[in-house]
């Protein structure tokens, strides 16, 4: 009976939480139990309650273009901590030319808006360990 | 990494592997059970329920902290309701408690109901015991607290709280599904609120009416959790009842039934399951189920028979 667990997160300073609302809702219609952690994290927050909660998937959400320095940091930090199975996926307002270097930092995919719901799920379901 | 040896250490990691193997009924489940069970009975376990909206993790938070600043560690398990439609849930205690996060003396674990039958109290009872291993001083469960399988859940607990807001309209209905009988402590939240005082006249008249079966007369305390407010009469309250049962050989009694309890839970549970996957593999399960539907036998006469051939 083992349920999918996902850990949405908004990093840093950035208010806007609608959109990882509406990923959050998507990702419980989809069977999977989502932990939303809310506003304002620093990425040691983000990394120590992944760790607590043991999820398979860190689903972070950030407008204020702060993801070139946020995202690899918590990933850094999942990875300290030994949670190296965890799928690190991101979304927000992120340009195109900044998804490569987060790829490569360790972020798994980058679901810009417009993307449908369903996109997201589809890609946790074939990628989650 | 060995779970339990590492948990036992105080390796965060290993302690929520173990609470993730126990969820999903991983085969090393049992095996960790066995071998943490020696290492449990040490945490005082208080359980948190009341209905949704009522302020239960502002209020573990806050309580929390006030242990935290007694030297005490502090586990929390808290559980939200997962959908029986599509099998998912947003758990959401723990964004209540963001300002735990970075202690390192508090372990926050959330879970869902995951809709089983009465199987939650067994997997929450069991990462209970994962964390009193691990050497937590004081473990919170916390849940919404509408019906029978909570009632289950504070069996797992010491001492158990129930929290209720003023103005909700149905304040009799609440008393009347059965949580004044499961309430050692009650925090009337939200007291800022327009019918506080009521409450807490309605909840005494409901108690003097009762037949309490024991000395102890659940005391009654207004708190504005948000802002900090009555978080140490609460404490104190909780305390007197922690006290009063050690004194009484009641929490001898509870922790006997508990164990009993779990006893059942895990004998019911493994052997059901059990013959179930065998009749499931062996094909008996579909053509038991055809003969019942076209009533050449019913569900008794086919478990009966099963009955008499195991206990041959």
């Amino acid at each position: 009976m083992a349920k999918v667990r996902v850990l949405v997160a908004k990093p840093g300073l950035d208010g806007h939480d609608r959109g990882a609302k509406v990923v959050a809702r998507a990702l419980r219609d989809a069977g999977f139990e989502v932990i939303y952690t809310g506003l304002r994290q620093t990425p040691e927050q983000i990394a120590e309650a992944a760790l607590q909660e043991d999820v398979n998937v860190v689903a972070m959400s950030i407008l204020s273009g702060a993801h070139p320095h946020l995202f690899p940091k918590v990933v850094n930090l999942l990875r300290e901590k030994g949670m190296d199975d965890v799928l690190i996926i991101g979304g927000g307002v992120i340009p195109e030319t900044d998804i490569p270097a987060l790829k490569e930092a360790g972020i798994a995919e980058v679901f810009t808006p417009g993307t449908p719901t369903g996109d997201i799920v589809d890609f946790i379901k074939a990628n989650v360990k | 990494m060995d779970i339990v040896e590492e948990l036992l250490k105080g390796n965060r990691l290993a302690l929520s592997r173990a609470i993730t193997a126990i969820e999903n009924e991983y085969d090393e489940a049992m095996d960790i059970m066995k071998k943490l069970y020696p290492h449990t009975g040490h945490a005082f376990v208080l359980g948190i329920t009341g209905p949704p909206g009522a302020g239960k993790s502002t209020l573990t938070d806050k309580l929390a902290r006030a242990y935290r600043a007694q030297g005490k560690t502090v586990g929390i398990i808290a559980i939200d309701p997962t959908s029986p439609f599509t099998g998912g849930a947003i758990l959401g205690d723990r964004i209540r408690m963001n300002g735990l996060t970075m202690d390192e003396g508090v372990f926050i674990r959330s879970m869902g109901t995951r809709g089983s039958l009465g199987g939650l109290s067994h997997k929450t009872a069991d990462a209970v015991k994962a964390m009193d291993a691990f050497g937590k001083d004081i473990i919170f469960v916390e849940t919404v607290g509408v019906g029978q399988s909570e009632v289950d859940i504070v069996k797992a607990a010491d001492t158990t709280m129930v929290v209720l807001i003023p103005g909700m309209g149905d304040d009799i209905q609440a008393i009347k599904a059965g949580i004044l009988e499961i309430g050692d402590v009650f925090t009337i939240n939200k007291a800022d609120h327009d019918g506080a005082d009521k409450l807490v006249r309605e909840m005494n008249m409901m108690l003097d009416l009762d037949g309490l079966m024991t000395d102890w007369r659940p005391p009654i305390q207004k708190v504005i959790a948000s802002q900090n407010e009555g978080i140490t009469e609460t404490i104190e309250n909780i305390e007197k009842h922690f006290k009063y049962i050690s004194e009484n050989g009641i929490l001898t009694k509870r922790r006997t039934e508990r164990s009993k309890n779990e006893m059942l839970d895990v004998l019911h549970s493994n052997i059901g399951s059990y013959i179930t996957n065998k009749l499931v593999e062996t094909g008996k399960m579909d053509e038991y189920v055809e003969q019942i539907k076209a009533r050449e036998t019913d569900p008794y006469t086919v478990v009966s028979n099963l009955m008499k051939d195991m206990l041959k």
